[in-house]
């Protein structure tokens, strides 16, 4: 079986500026987004309490709020939680009141309509815990971009570094963008899908630079535009592969993983889509930009032999 | 071209077999046990308690499967949950006759139902988090400033008694914060005061500032002193609570420091988080301080008039106010054990404490010069404080071992007693995070979690199956060895397996095929491109390994970023991350090369591969 018989260099090149105005509105419609509508932060960055019970029927979310609003406690939010059963219930966290009494205080409140409900899970999360791990996930993702350009820089050159880095962080903020436009919760799990797409995108761009290092040496007398495109050409039916086989591992997850795992499959899911985007049309065109030359990626050598294994330079074809 | 060495096959078998040894336990699951563990320093659970336990057992008709003694804990298990508990209450009336005074907790655990051999060779089942097994997680915040608050009140206490022995004279000693300030009259005696200090008082540095007409000596605690505060403050803590949760009766309770003023408690198949909550959060602290018993303190006890100067207000828990000094004599820190009892002379209930050595010399001298006055005991919880007891100093007492006793019924004898031990907390501490997951969610959590990880690999192994023919096969075999390798790994550093853990291994299972499409879409160009089929294999291995390399070196940063700066479920996923990386190299490369070799590389005049269309231009 084969699905890509491709007998000419497609010519990305010539529509770079295209897919580059649309990668740059989508991602001014994520900023756009992020700024006016927000990330619908968990309990986790924000601090609070989250309850979630099962009722042995499906749950009256009403009646729900009703009973909680009897508590006198604010911006309480209730909602199904996978199942029509299954109700998960946030609070903000309450000054002088430990997390203990809250959650407390409202399964009892709800047990006076329903005897039978069970609490299935609760999460404290303490305001100064909440504010660290958002500085946390900040440093991480702040270690993730040094240190894959730093890899990159020596790996390649500045110029491929700094590409990649961008199509690939423009990939973090339209997942954001999302998230925010949908207003999906952002939770922990979240944030480690996004920074796990981050590596793995980048390894697509990876893959398309080795090849025009590649190229560069083998075909002395073409254009850095057709070098791309052809370097593209040969290694995008094994990018649409890859991408295809983590992408049903993590459709797999999206259908069996259940609520709990279900933002972060669909984080990874917009994140390996938006990944083989950016990486065939977005990081070879910067890196054109930027005026990638022969001249950087072979230095000092005047004759080179095709293909040498033991030249230090020669990084992988596929 | 296309051969391994015979090591490198050795190699690859020793890693399988070692991979499936480790993996093995995995798959007997678990079943209900009853543990047996110590409850105080002095009991111990030896053979003597296993023949208990198994007369006790006997009487009730249960057999157990297994009655294992290891490690200062009996393990008993057994094969429904209705033997488990039938058992646990046979056990717990044979071991345990007094509840408010246990030797032994015994708790309900479940144990690996892995055969003897395995267990003996290390061999353990995957470490399952709190999200897949059910039960409580804390952290828990020391307040340490009021630690050092209280470090700082007790040093301007002993202060006060060094320069009152010495002979010298102040005009006062006060505590602000963490600063101790002694003011003097005139220089010379604050010098000598200074010289004092300097060599009594380690602990402190000073400073010395005019202050009007007086001259004032500010002494601080040293930065190295307040660190040992500090360690000694969340140690004396983590041993506090250990006691506290031998009173819940948890199987494997977890109770870690975390950073400098940190404490995680983990309580596996908790179910009562009420109790668990309340247990822990008794954030109490205990104090000894002397009653002010002048008539300005007399008459500002009945009516609420303003206190004298250096003293506080508290109520009795009966509601009767109680002038008490602000100097502290003892804190919980000197305070070792509180046991109701009886007092030995007319029977009545009576409250024991033991003190340590610094206690005990520190009260000896107080009640020497107090007899007849009397002392109130102090308890703090949560910044409030309150009188549990205020007893008349009638003689002097030495050795450390004090009994409040008189009008206190066997009840309240008790519920002092309990108060006092709990209060030996170092320094107070608050719940920060809290998690507690349902034993039946959990249970869910896994078969999802399951789920996720067979299907992918289905759907992922069919596809590559269908694609790329028998080289999708020798890919699918590497993914199955992946898989077997991480399992081990995991079950061998025991690591924590969380839910997003899970959905780690499935994504890493996802990312690693990855390594295989390269090296099979290569030799498929390879081959496209007119080269005989064996230098096909070998330049498509060859030639993909440089970019499987790279393209996990970039997976890696960013799984190893994770580890550094995540916390709980992000941690529990970037371990699994980053361990399926580095097992995925060794499958996906080196192994599937392996059986590569071991099908084709025999084969002098191989004429075709099999590994799907391979179409020419």
């Amino acid at each position: 079986m084969e699905f890509f018989k491709i007998r000419k260099d497609i010519p990305f090149m010539k529509n770079a500026v295209a897919f580059n105005a649309i990668s740059f509105i989508t991602f001014v419609a994520a900023v756009f987004f992020l700024f006016s509508r927000g990330l619908h932060l968990s309990v986790e960055f924000t601090g609070g309490t989250l309850m979630e019970v099962s009722y042995s029927q499906a749950a009256d979310l009403n009646v729900v709020r009703a009973q909680i609003a009897k508590l006198g406690l604010n911006d309480v939010q209730v909602q199904n939680f996978g199942t029509a059963r299954d109700v998960m219930i946030r609070m903000p966290a309450a000054k002088g009141q430990s997390s203990a009494q809250q959650s407390e205080q409202v399964l009892a409140a709800l047990k006076e309509t329903d005897a039978n409900i069970q609490l299935r899970r609760t999460e404290f999360v303490g305001p100064q815990v909440g504010d660290e791990l958002a500085i946390d996930g900040l440093k991480a993702l702040a270690f993730v971009v040094v240190g894959i350009m730093i890899y990159l820089a020596i790996r390649f050159e500045w110029k491929f570094a700094v590409a990649a880095i961008i199509a690939n962080l423009h990939d973090v903020v339209i997942i954001l963008g999302f998230f925010a436009f949908f207003q999906w919760e952002f939770s922990l799990p979240v944030l480690a899908a996004v920074l796990a797409v981050l590596g793995y995108s980048v390894n697509e761009s990876v893959v398309i630079f080795d090849r025009i290092r590649e190229n560069f040496r083998r075909f002395r007398k073409m254009q850095t535009v057709e070098i791309i495109d052809n370097a593209i050409t040969a290694t995008i039916s094994r990018t649409i592969i890859t991408h295809g086989c983590t992408q049903l591992m993590v459709l797999s997850m999206l259908l069996f993983g259940g609520a709990t795992l279900h933002y972060f499959a669909l984080a990874l899911t917009i994140g390996i889509c938006f990944g083989i985007y950016s990486s065939v049309f977005v990081a070879a065109a910067i890196a054109m930009w930027l005026g990638i030359q022969r001249e950087d990626l072979i230095k000092g050598q005047v004759v080179k032999v095709e293909g040498d294994s033991e030249d230090p330079n020669s990084g992988a074809v596929v | 071209m296309n051969r391994y060495a015979i090591w490198k096959y050795v190699v690859l078998v020793i890693a399988l077999l070692v991979g499936a040894f480790y993996t093995l336990p995995n798959f007997f699951g678990e079943a209900p046990a009853v543990q047996i563990s110590a409850a105080k320093a002095t009991a111990k659970v030896d053979l003597g308690v296993q023949e208990r336990v198994e007369s006790a057992l006997k009487t009730a008709g249960l057999t157990p499967e297994l009655l294992a003694l290891e490690s200062g804990s009996l393990k008993v298990r057994f094969d429904s949950t209705d033997a488990q508990i039938k058992a646990k209450d046979a056990i717990q009336q044979a071991l345990v006759p007094d509840a408010n005074d246990p030797s032994y907790v015994v708790a309900l655990n479940l144990l690996a139902r892995s055969p003897a051999w395995l267990s003996a060779m290390h061999a353990a089942p995957m470490y399952l988090g709190l999200d897949l097994r059910g039960g409580v997680h804390f952290m828990l915040q020391v307040d340490m400033p009021a630690a050092l608050n209280k470090k700082a009140e007790s040093l301007a206490g002993d202060i006060r008694s060094t320069l009152r022995e010495k002979n010298i004279r102040h005009s006062g000693i006060s505590r602000d914060g963490q600063k101790i300030e002694v003011r003097f009259r005139d220089m010379p005696t604050l010098e000598s005061a200074q010289r004092v200090i300097q060599e009594q008082f380690a602990d402190l540095q000073m400073t010395v500032s005019p202050d009007g007409a007086e001259f004032k000596l500010v002494a601080t605690i040293n930065p190295v002193a307040s660190r040992r505060v500090q360690e000694q403050a969340i140690k004396q803590n983590i041993t506090t609570l250990h006691n506290r949760i031998n009173e819940l009766g948890v199987a494997e309770p977890v109770i870690q420091q975390q950073g400098t003023d940190r404490i995680v408690v983990q309580l596996p198949g908790v179910q009562d988080t009420a109790k668990a909550k309340d247990i822990l959060g008794r954030t109490a602290t205990l104090e000894i301080r002397m009653v002010d018993d002048s008539a300005e303190a007399r008459s500002a006890e009945n009516s609420n008039g303003v206190v004298p100067f250096g003293t506080e207000r508290f109520l009795e828990r009966n509601g009767q106010a109680v002038i008490v000094k602000k100097q502290v004599i003892l804190t919980g820190e000197n305070l070792t054990d509180a046991q109701p009892g009886f007092d030995t002379q007319n029977q009545e209930a009576a409250v024991h404490l033991t003190l340590d050595a610094k206690g005990a010399r520190i009260f000896k001298d107080v009640t020497r010069e107090s007899v007849g006055k009397r002392m109130a005991i102090l308890l703090f919880e949560k910044g409030k404080g309150e009188v549990v007891t205020a007893p008349v100093i009638r003689s002097e007492i030495g050795g450390g071992r004090v009994q409040i006793s008189g009008r206190m019924t066997t009840v309240e004898a008790n519920d002092t007693a309990l108060l006092l031990r709990a209060g030996s907390l170092a320094a107070p501490m608050e719940i920060i995070e809290e998690r507690t997951i349902g034993p039946s969610l959990g249970a869910e959590n896994i078969a999802k979690g399951f789920n996720s990880v067979t299907w992918g690999f289905v759907a992922v192994t069919a596809f590559m199956c269908v694609y790329y023919m028998l080289f999708g096969v020798i890919s699918s075999v590497a993914l199955a060895v992946n898989l077997l390798l991480l399992v081990a790994v995991l079950s061998m550093l025991q690591a924590t397996l969380t839910l997003p853990g899970m959905a780690a291994m499935a994504l890493v299972l996802g990312m690693a095929i990855d390594a295989n499409v390269l090296i099979n879409e290569r030799v498929r160009e390879e081959l496209r491109n007119g080269a005989a089929p064996q230098s096909a294999i070998h330049a498509g291995y060859d030639r993909a390994w440089a970019t499987i390399l790279d393209s996990n070196v970039t997976t890696l940063i960013a799984g190893l970023a994770l580890l550094a700066f995540g916390s709980g479920p992000v941690r529990g996923f970037a371990v699994v991350h980053c361990l399926g990386i580095l097992t995925s190299m060794f499958s996906a490369v080196f192994f599937s090369r392996g059986l590569v070799n071991l099908w084709y590389g025999r084969q002098k005049k191989l004429q075709s591969v099999s590994i799907g269309t391979v179409w020419r231009a």
